[in-house]
């Protein structure tokens, strides 16, 4: 590209030019928001660090007490809080995100809490200590209690942005409600990374690694594997897959079974409370992690004055583990096949998630790729450390990129429920694709569209997302009615959809949100509950990106002044330099409508300039003159 | 493709500065505003010379160089306007990405702006009688296989054709014989689907035996 000789004039690289108030706008972290536990970090030029808890822990348990007086707890005392109070405290809500009654029911007996249908059939509900919450409220609590770790690390700095990760299998509805918990944080999301991609991020930056990399993620609650190509800063996903709702606890859930069989042996017949669901669920994870450094080792649980006593040896907790690990081992094969690669062709494989210290799980993955998993960083931290720096890069601008795809693929409902798919798994992200669709009835005025994700070929086995209906349709034969369904999927894997009548242009658009999501009114109810400064927070928003607006129009005017300026007269000249000084003025304020009425004004001031610039232009290039600058900067190849 | 001698760049207003600008322009040379993504071929958009033996080392470079530049997050702290250019651009930049990484689609692409038009969702009936009976020998083949042993080896025999069809495609283009090309990149279509179909086959029973 290099060779057509085009010169590059005045280009503002990203990064560059920061953006306007942005010291002002807080720090930007990365936060790792696991099923288990959450980490948030924060990167500096390109350093790293996780933010830590006085004493040091840079684990913040994902749990959450919600205590009698109304307070609100989250992390280890939360955590402690289970066996005193086990129907007060939530754990692995991170399951529940997006999720509808349906979905739980297949959980059923693996949730240490009661779960409720919302009336209006969305997302379920809690009750917990007297409260009906949505996972979304509850995540949004885990996420102030981190907002607040981090502005504690940083000696009171304010944290206003977030990139938050999110497991690469999470569908649309998760992913929406990951988003809508960050906000009701008060936490502007920057962009959703998935887990793997963060991961590959923070090694690929420590080991500049080339070639073709797998992530094995296997979390508290979700297990993701992605294969990605890594070249010269750019982290491109090839394939990903993963299972929503497999990870260490179901582990933990395996051995508590064992255990509470046991204690039945011990203690005799009894309906088992949740007081020692709660407690047999905890000791054994105890179990699992001691496990990890010995090979046998014994625990007691006490529950109600009876206590018992539980062995479990490192071979019996990987035969309770095997089922679960060797699914994951499937998922993997499965994906690098999906990838069209050759398992020999990996050079080599991370492990992220505390569930990947079992013995077992390494040696399985060891074996599977043939090569020893690369663990230098910690793996329950190296999510949020690619976080943090996909934050940075965000904001301060880098030459890294991720180039993501879409986990599961996007289809629409046709006759017979069968799912016609319009953006296939794995394609890579932003895109935009479309289909066309007709009417199967003469003179049918309206068609309902009913978009899911998923990769079976049935509707009823995939997830619906959204459904909406096209109306207006004029009355055709069966048949002739062209009806073009297009996708979009944004940087952070989220959907738009609309649908048009193409010979009429009648048009109908959906930003899903999901039928698992919330609402925008159940939405706007929270964030008024929630935040007390809510509407200052979105005027100051709002302010802030007329600034950046107008900046930009500030900046593209004296930009065209320092190359067009002669064209002008010193009248002329004057009038756009009063109003380029009325922006200035109007930015330095803060009120929002004295913004934009003086960019318009610039914008009527500076009207005859660009009109002038655009005749000379096409002066030039009618004489023949070099266009090169014009064309400005086609390249783009290195 | 034929061009004028006189050919000359468009020429519209920058959105920002309102100057002008090149149609083909990633960047405004003036003010350094991110464009749209207009309307551009494959090849071009990737910096590409339109051809059907693309080297795929060059086709990546070319993606990730411009996504570099193009990419929403270099634009995550701009204004709205621009947060929404670049995603028009990096979208188009990933469908000329995935039709030309894939020799189906970049055929029919090749062809289509040479004016012809190869649909290759339509699933109408097969007017080629010698592939029609081809495709039916060859997926009965696939459908008795019972030992992964035998649906390996049509399973590289399926794949060797695909190859073996490209390489026709290749000398067809280079010959500008676009008939020809049509004609194979119909054919084409069919051994993709049919390997994939193997491919498929292979795994499943590959997996029943573990």
């Amino acid at each position: 590209m290099s060779d057509d000789g085009l010169v590059m004039l005045q280009l503002h690289e990203p990064g560059e030019t920061p953006a306007p108030h942005d010291s002002e706008r807080g720090a930007a972290v990365g936060i790792d928001l696991g099923t288990t536990n959450s980490v948030v970090a924060l990167s500096f030029e390109g350093s790293v660090e996780v933010l830590r808890s006085a004493d040091g822990r840079g684990l913040i348990p994902s749990v959450v007490h919600y205590r009698d007086d109304g307070g609100v707890e989250v992390g280890a005392k939360a955590r402690e809080a289970i066996l005193e109070t086990p129907d007060h405290v939530v754990s692995s809500i991170k399951r529940l995100m997006g999720r509808g009654i349906e979905d739980v029911k297949a959980l059923a007996g693996t949730l240490p809490y009661a779960v409720e249908p919302n009336p209006d059939g969305g997302m379920v509900r809690l009750r917990v200590a007297g409260r009906v919450l949505t996972p979304v409220e509850i995540s949004a609590d885990i996420l102030r209690a981190i907002k607040a770790r981090a502005e504690e690390a940083l000696l009171g700095k304010m944290v206003s942005r977030a990139v938050v990760t999110v497991p690469a299998y999470f569908d649309d509805a998760a992913r929406t409600a990951t988003k809508d918990a960050a906000r009701l944080a008060g936490l502007e999301v920057l962009r959703l990374v998935n887990e793997p991609t963060a991961a590959a991020l923070a090694y690929g930056l420590d080991n500049a690694v080339e070639g073709l990399y797998a992530v094995y993620d296997l979390g508290g609650g979700t297990f993701d594997i992605s294969v990605l190509k890594m070249e010269k800063g750019v982290f491109q996903v090839k394939a990903t897959g993963g299972d929503a709702v497999l990870g260490g606890d179901d582990i933990d859930h395996a051995i508590a079974e064992h255990f509470l069989a046991d204690r039945k042996a011990a203690v005799g017949e009894h309906p088992i409370s949740a007081g020692e669901v709660k407690q047999a669920l905890m000791t054994a994870r105890v179990a699992k992690e001691c496990l990890t450094g010995r090979t046998e080792g014994e625990w007691m649980i006490e529950v109600d004055g009876r206590p018992s006593r539980h062995s479990l040896t490192r071979e019996q907790l990987e035969f309770l583990a095997a089922p679960f690990v060797e699914r994951t081992i499937a998922i993997c094969r499965e994906v690098v096949e999906d990838a069209g690669i050759d398992v020999a062709d990996i050079r080599g494989v991370v492990l992220v998630g505390g569930s990947t210290r079992m013995p077992l799980v390494r040696a399985r993955v060891a074996d599977f790729f043939g090569r020893p998993p690369l663990a230098d960083i910690n793996p329950d931290e190296v999510v949020a450390v690619g976080a943090a720096l996909q934050a940075e890069a965000l904001t301060a601008g880098s030459d890294t990129l991720l180039l993501d795809v879409t986990p599961l693929s996007l289809g629409i409902e046709t006759m017979g429920g069968i799912v016609e798919k319009v953006i296939p798994r794995n394609t890579p992200i932003p895109v935009a694709m479309a289909q066309e669709f007709t009417t199967y009835q003469d003179g049918q005025s309206a068609m309902s569209i009913h978009v899911v994700q998923g990769e079976r070929e049935m509707v009823d086995q995939n997830r619906s997302l959204a459904r909406f209906v096209l109306r207006g349709i004029p009355p055709m034969t069966a048949g002739a009615a062209r009806i073009r369904v297009s996708f979009q999927v944004d940087a952070d894997g989220l959907l738009t959809v609309a649908a048009t009548e193409m010979t009429t242009g009648i048009e109908q658009q959906v930003a899903v949100k999901p039928s698992y999501g919330l609402n925008d009114d159940e939405m706007a109810d929270m964030l008024r509950d929630s935040l007390v400064h809510a509407r200052d927070d979105m005027q100051q928003r709002l302010l802030t990106e007329s600034v950046v607006e107008a900046r930009r129009s500030l900046l593209a005017v004296q930009s065209a002044l320092g190359v067009d300026g002669d064209l002008l007269s010193a009248d002329e000249r004057q009038a756009i330099d009063a109003a380029i000084e009325q922006v200035k003025a109007a930015c330095a304020g803060s009120d929002r409508d004295a913004v934009t009425a003086s960019v318009e004004s610039l914008e009527t001031a500076t009207k005859s300039f660009a009109e002038k610039r655009m005749d000379r232009g096409i002066r030039q290039a009618l004489a023949g003159m070099s266009v090169d600058r014009l064309d400005g900067a086609l390249g783009g190849g290195e | 493709m034929t061009m004028t001698a006189a050919a000359m760049p468009a020429l519209v207003p920058c959105w920002s500065c309102k100057g002008p600008v090149a149609t083909r322009a990633l960047f405004c040379s003036v003010c350094g505003a991110v464009q749209g993504p207009g309307a551009l071929d494959h090849f071009t958009r990737l910096g590409l010379r339109p051809t059907f033996d693309l080297d795929m080392d060059e086709l990546e470079r070319q993606y990730f160089g411009f996504q570099r530049r193009l990419h929403p997050d270099r634009f995550a702290s701009k204004s709205p306007r621009e947060r929404a250019l670049s995603q028009g651009q990096a979208t188009a930049l990933n469908e000329a990405y995935e039709t030309l990484k894939d020799p189906l689609k970049r055929a029919v692409a090749l062809l289509e702006m040479q004016g012809r038009k190869v649909d290759l969702t339509a699933c109408g009936t097969i007017n080629d009688k010698d592939l029609l009976m081809e495709q039916m020998e060859k997926r009965e083949a696939i459908a008795d296989a019972d030992s992964v042993e035998a649906i390996t080896r049509l399973s590289a025999a399926a794949d060797s054709d695909v190859l073996s069809c490209q390489c026709h495609i290749s000398a067809a283009f280079n010959g500008s014989d676009l008939e020809e090309a049509v004609h194979l990149t119909i054919r084409l279509k069919y051994l993709v689907k049919l390997a994939d179909e193997a491919r498929a086959k292979k795994v499943r029973m590959m997996r029943a035996v573990r």
